[in-house]
């Protein structure tokens, strides 16, 4: 009789552990959701006082250039590679800059530009905010009358979204670059038809403009899980690391999953 | 940091973005070939249509001359009905033989034009009324393969 007991318990404890995790992510959704709504609100701020957000421009931009802009390189110049060493076995070297081009501006550059920002710019805008709550500083802010979602969390949103369609497309540019100096100067695909065969099948709308948009909505998710985590992180030093590492997390798992719902509407069908 | 020195890194670094999305759309994209200049729609009907879509090339003596626009079933005929945006630089004459043909073996499917010797010219909204279809080669095997089989059948009756 006692042990059925304790495996009753066990069982009860283990269903309370499991109504209690979803029951707090569920209110963790909602008030992420509420504070997605509440950054619109308080926007005002970060575009009256436009320096504020120009300053985040700076930091989640700027400082990520030189890692865009070399990685761009890099995937560019592996694609060309490898890309070469498939299509010359059909005899089709000249398609390489439609296979470079096209998977650059559809999918390798929004989405490994936002990899690379979410672990670049978004675990540092974390930190920031979540130190910023461990030192009190957001509390003394709200106890001088200024909101801090309108001065500290909206320019740091807006700053990323803005810097994130314009990392993507550095990122496409340079990666282009980095399959025409690999497959053109180093292997000898003839240029003429690297760069004719890209501009006859890259669409302006349906390929490059759907790439922006894509890399426009990832730096909206990225900079809403970074400001998010960062606001509702522990005030402790281990709750600003978890809150660091849930960012990266988070968000490249949302933009995996954001980016496979964003091709099945782009690029399925006629 | 001061704040000119934030100000001017962001506007290199806006302006490096732009760059390089002008460079995605002109020198990647076809903004610049697509050229917006006027065109005149014309439609042609065929049998077959094979793999042709949307925006394939319409090219005469190899040049491009328009793009398809729409392409829709005519359930009366039962054929293909082919709209095609040309632009109005070129006209063509109203006995032009519109083929589909398709560059190289496996590439992609356009339209060609084989200007014919009529001296009215084709108008926005006419009908090409001579077509030819795709070449659809899974057919073009098949009647080479019983061909083959019907020489070698009455042979040997072997295989």
């Amino acid at each position: 009789m006692d042990k059925v007991y304790k495996a009753g318990s066990k069982v009860a404890q283990f269903l309370q552990f499991l109504g209690n995790t979803v029951t707090k992510r569920i209110f963790r959704l909602g008030f992420a959701a509420r504070f997605f709504v509440a950054i619109f609100l308080q926007s005002g701020t970060a575009f009256r006082r436009l320096n504020l957000t120009l300053r985040e421009v700076y930091f989640s931009g700027v400082l990520s250039l030189i890692i865009i802009l070399v990685s761009g390189l890099f995937v560019g110049m592996v694609l060309g590679l490898q890309g070469y060493d498939t299509l010359q076995r059909y005899g089709s070297t000249e398609a390489l800059g439609i296979l470079v081009a096209l998977s650059l501006v559809r999918e390798l550059g929004p989405v490994v530009a936002a990899l690379l920002f979410a672990s670049r710019a978004g675990s540092a805008i974390t930190a920031e905010i979540g130190l910023m709550k461990a030192t009190e500083q957001l509390s003394a802010m709200e106890m001088m009358a200024v909101n801090p979602i309108a001065r500290v969390v909206a320019p740091r949103f807006w700053g990323g979204v803005v810097s994130m369609p314009l990392l993507a497309a550095l990122f496409s540019a340079m990666g282009i670059l980095g399959g025409y100096l690999v497959g053109v100067k180093l292997i000898g695909v003839d240029e003429g038809s690297f760069w004719s065969q890209m501009q006859a099948s890259v669409d302006f709308q349906k390929d490059i403009l759907n790439g922006v948009i894509k890399s426009v909505v990832f730096g909206v998710i990225v900079s809403w899980v970074a400001v998010f985590e960062g606001y509702d992180a522990d005030p402790t030093a281990e709750g600003v690391s978890r809150a660091t590492t849930r960012t990266v997390v988070t968000s490249s798992l949302a933009i995996l999953a954001a980016d496979f719902i964003l091709t099945a509407f782009m690029f399925t069908g006629a | 940091m001061t704040r000119t020195t934030i100000d001017l890194w962001v506007g290199f670094f806006v302006a490096l973005g732009l760059a390089a999305l002008l460079f995605l759309a002109l020198k990647v994209g076809n903004l610049a070939t697509s050229g917006n200049g006027e065109t005149y729609a014309i439609e042609a009907k065929f049998d077959n249509i094979g793999g042709l879509k949307v925006r394939a090339p319409v090219k005469s003596a190899g040049v491009v001359v328009g793009r398809v626009s729409e392409i829709r079933f005519d359930p009366e005929a039962y054929q293909a009905v082919v709209k095609m945006q040309l632009d109005t630089r070129y006209r063509f004459p109203r006995d032009t033989f519109a083929t589909i043909n398709t560059s190289g073996l496996l590439g992609e499917q356009y339209i060609g034009f084989e200007p014919g010797g009529d001296t009215d010219m084709l108008k926005s909204g006419d009908v090409v009324k001579k077509t030819q279809s795709a070449v659809v080669l899974e057919k073009l095997i098949s009647q080479f393969m019983f061909s083959k089989a019907a020489e070698d059948g009455t042979g040997s009756g072997k295989k």
